[in-house]
């Protein structure tokens, strides 16, 4: 060691023995960051440039980008798409009920409670295994070809409810292992004063579990927005089918990219908030735990 | 007297593996007992079955006279005449201290909430914790969290307190507040079952210590007996560890 360093650590205490990790942090970042942007618009712009530069660029702009059939289309797909957000809604308010109530009926012990299991589990495995397309045809076709008196034969109604029914089943799976993940030691201390197992589960172990499972459950409803618009197959008005009434009417397939845009416009931040969510809960805990 | 908690012949096994061979016990009112013995020997799942949190598969329990692990029992019930505290604390995390307290009392008892926290107030109060009844319990030192978790067993006022190695889980300068709160329940006449690891404790404040091995209750006598003149080899034995660990 030459007598340079040694006064290095006189003046930085032993932290001079190693070797400084990042000395211009700053101007490191800034570099960084400089280098990250470049890139970026590099990339992109070499991607779009092959795009537009393509022989059959002019086609693919009149086909899906045209300004025009944007203009044109787009009132028509944003009412239809405003059902979709209001299925969504009604669809999602539903869904975490239902799938909770399974939940906590399939996590109930004893031989008791049985019958209410297997009929959970049933319920829970038919519906997992049917795709969601056969049953929303199922339903919102089916049903009203019985004309029940006194059941509505609304395509929208049926295959709101097919959605409800399914995305139950697959939430309901989200919400047990949220209560899988509550230790056990948890339900033994709601029990040791007295609870009963609904209550040790209402008041104890749901709240933690479902504290758990908020990234997943975001997840589920970044899903269901989208496939709400599965019911257009029954004919129901909702944005996908405005689009697709537009585009058979013009063979423009502009009007898709109208939908599309609205989807994203509502799915993209759920995304990111379901990240921004994790990431905060994930922080959240370590600091907890240290 | 009749005894307040008499066990008799309570056989206990997981998966085949037998955790409780042939346990008699018997507990009177006031009557402090300790269970000593190494880890694995019984001890936990002992006070776990006192409290019905796990089945026995043969045996009786008697708690003031009923066998309370007889068929048709209520073990809601029965719960509410003993608490019960664990090694880990087990406090509800994402409640304040106050409600981890008054949950129990409001939920099981049915008292309002205002008299529930009254009384959960005067428990903190004795017990030095007033000043944490709105803190998370994720924000207590683990000698506070043993302590509330012990007043959450008490809020049920019952006449037996069960511990299961209460202090097991403490950093060694936090163990006497959590043991001087046994203490003082002993001092108020609580009739209570205490499996330890804390040999000291268990000389002065237990009337009877009882040394599990392999899950039978190989030798019991009063404290001064058990640590000063063991009896049985494997007694003898298992306080000359603890010895040379100096930790008696």
């Amino acid at each position: 060691m030459n007598s340079n360093s040694l006064e290095e650590v006189e003046r930085r205490g032993p932290q001079a023995l190693w070797p400084r990790r990042s000395p211009h942090s700053r101007e490191e970042g800034a570099r960084g960051a400089l280098i990250a942007a470049a890139s970026t618009v590099g990339v992109l712009g070499l991607m779009l440039w092959v795009v537009l530069a393509s022989e059959a660029w002019p086609k693919v702009q009149r086909q899906f980008f045209s300004w025009f059939h944007f203009k044109e289309s787009f009132p028509k797909v944003a009412s239809g798409f405003w059902l979709d957000v209001k299925m969504f809604m009604v669809a999602e308010v539903l869904i975490l009920g239902i799938a909770l109530g399974i939940a906590m009926i399939r996590a109930l012990r004893g031989p008791a409670f049985l019958p209410l299991r297997i009929i959970a589990v049933t319920y829970i495995d038919l519906i997992r295994g049917l795709p969601i397309l056969l049953l929303i045809l199922l339903m919102g076709f089916g049903i009203p070809s019985l004309q029940l008196p006194g059941v509505t034969n609304s395509p929208l109604f049926w295959g709101v409810t097919a959605l409800v029914l399914s995305y139950s089943a697959y939430t309901a799976e989200v919400y047990r292992a949220g209560i899988e993940s509550v230790h056990e030691s948890q339900r033994m201390a709601a029990r040791s004063i007295g609870l009963t197992q609904g209550q040790a589960l209402r008041h104890v172990i749901v709240p933690q579990a479902i504290r758990n499972v908020i990234p997943a459950l975001l997840n589920g409803f970044v899903s269901l927005q989208k496939d709400v618009a599965l019911v257009f197959v029954l004919g129901v008005r909702e944005g996908l089918r405005e689009a697709d009434i537009y585009n058979a009417r013009t063979f423009n397939y502009t009007s898709y990219i109208a939908a599309a845009v609205l989807f994203l416009l509502v799915s993209v931040p759920v995304a990111r908030f379901t990240d921004w969510y994790t990431d905060r809960d994930r922080r959240r805990k370590q600091a907890m735990s240290s | 007297m009749m005894a307040k908690l008499s066990i008799r012949n309570v056989v206990k096994a997981f998966d085949g593996k037998v955790v409780l061979r042939d346990v008699d016990l018997d507990v009177s009112t006031h009557e402090v007992v300790c269970l000593i013995g190494s880890s694995g020997s019984g001890k936990s799942t002992l006070l776990k079955c006192i409290n019905l949190l796990v089945p026995i598969d043969s045996g009786e329990i008697v708690l003031d006279g009923v066998d309370i692990a007889a068929p048709g029992i209520n073990p809601n019930q029965v719960r509410q005449s003993m608490g019960i505290v664990f090694q880990a604390f087990n406090l509800f995390p994402h409640m304040k201290v106050i409600d981890n307290i008054t949950l129990g009392p409001r939920k099981v008892h049915g008292i309002p909430r205002d008299e529930a926290e009254e009384r959960a107030r005067g428990l903190l109060e004795r017990f030095d914790l007033l000043d944490k009844a709105d803190a998370y319990p994720g924000l207590l030192s683990g000698g506070e969290q043993q302590r509330v978790a012990i007043v959450r067993a008490l809020a049920a006022e019952p006449e037996l307190m069960l511990f299961d190695e209460v202090t097991s889980a403490l950093d060694p300068e936090l163990v006497a507040e959590v043991l001087n709160v046994i203490r003082g329940l002993k001092t108020a006449g609580m009739t209570m079952v205490i499996a330890t690891h804390e040999m000291g404790f268990a000389r002065d404040v237990a009337d009877n210590v009882c040394f599990l091995d392999d899950g039978v209750i190989l030798e019991q006598a009063a404290p001064k007996d058990l640590f000063g003149n063991p009896q049985q080899p494997r007694t003898q034995q298992f306080l000359q560890r603890i010895v040379d660990a100096g930790r008696l």
